[in-house]
């Protein structure tokens, strides 16, 4: 797999557990960067199963969520499945005051995410 | 804006390129951090001042780098306060798509106004629609 800047990407037999490298997720250049990082583990890397494990983030923009839900979206066209873990309780609220707790398939625990995949 | 003993205030301006707006940003929360801000108040002004200036910038001035997003800040322990006025056209606001229906869900954008009204006070624009005003009352009990 390509290096990455913005994600690691660890390996739970065939599922991919994926962490930020950026603690807030705001700088518009890096979120660019970061989106086109989560498209090419469908795309280009054909990952099926996914977890992005929030543990590391403090903080997220609007324009991370978009890039979220893009990302969301290619996973749907490329047949994956994706779960979010580890979301801290100020991050979540973010989440829920946009309604995208609707969208995303959300675990309390990188174990918990592990288990539905 | 209320009578309010402000321990800061600060008036800037910076021009309409992304990024432009990491110094006031970094100020504001600096400060706000000085004045014993911590937690979720924290964390919904740093949202609030993100959405804000980036809208101003993007949506505002439309990335034009020879307009500027002109701003002023005032805070307390208790208060904080915000101004965001770009040179653009304007908007109406309640003509924006609500971001949380099902059929607006997975739009990729349309956030920014929904997160700014849930995490301040209050939220005020201009008849023209190119400036905004806010304020958060802060929720924690202030350290004495």
């Amino acid at each position: 797999m390509a290096k990455t800047r913005r994600i690691k990407v660890n390996e739970s037999g065939p599922i991919s557990v994926v962490t930020f490298n950026d603690s807030k997720i705001i700088d518009e250049a890096e979120i660019q960067e970061l989106g086109q990082e989560l498209y090419d583990l469908v795309e280009r890397d054909g990952r099926k199963k996914i977890v992005l494990n929030f543990a590391n983030v403090e903080f997220l923009s609007s324009a991370a969520l978009g890039k979220l839900i893009g990302f969301d979206k290619r996973v749907k066209q490329h047949s994956a499945e994706l779960v979010l873990s580890n979301i801290r309780p100020e991050i979540y609220e973010v989440f829920a005051i946009t309604k995208l707790t609707k969208l995303f398939d959300i675990k309390d625990d990188e174990a918990d995410a592990l288990a539905v995949l | 804006m209320a009578e309010h003993d402000w321990s800061w205030t600060v008036r800037t301006s910076f021009p309409s390129r992304l990024g432009a707006h990491d110094d006031c940003m970094r100020e504001v929360m600096a400060n706000l951090e000085q004045l014993g801000w911590t937690g979720r108040d924290l964390f919904a002004v740093q949202m609030a001042l993100a959405e804000s200036l980036t809208n101003a910038i993007r949506h505002g001035n439309r990335n034009d780098e020879s307009k500027l997003v002109q701003v002023e800040c005032r805070a307390s322990p208790e208060r904080f306060w915000m101004r965001v006025e770009d040179e653009g056209v304007g908007f109406r606001p309640e003509k924006v798509p609500d971001c949380t229906t099902d059929e607006n869900l997975q739009r990729c954008g349309g956030r920014g106004l929904t997160l700014i009204k849930a995490y301040m006070t209050t939220v005020q624009y201009n008849d023209r629609g190119n400036c905004v005003t806010m304020e958060r009352i802060r929720t924690a009990e202030p350290a004495p």
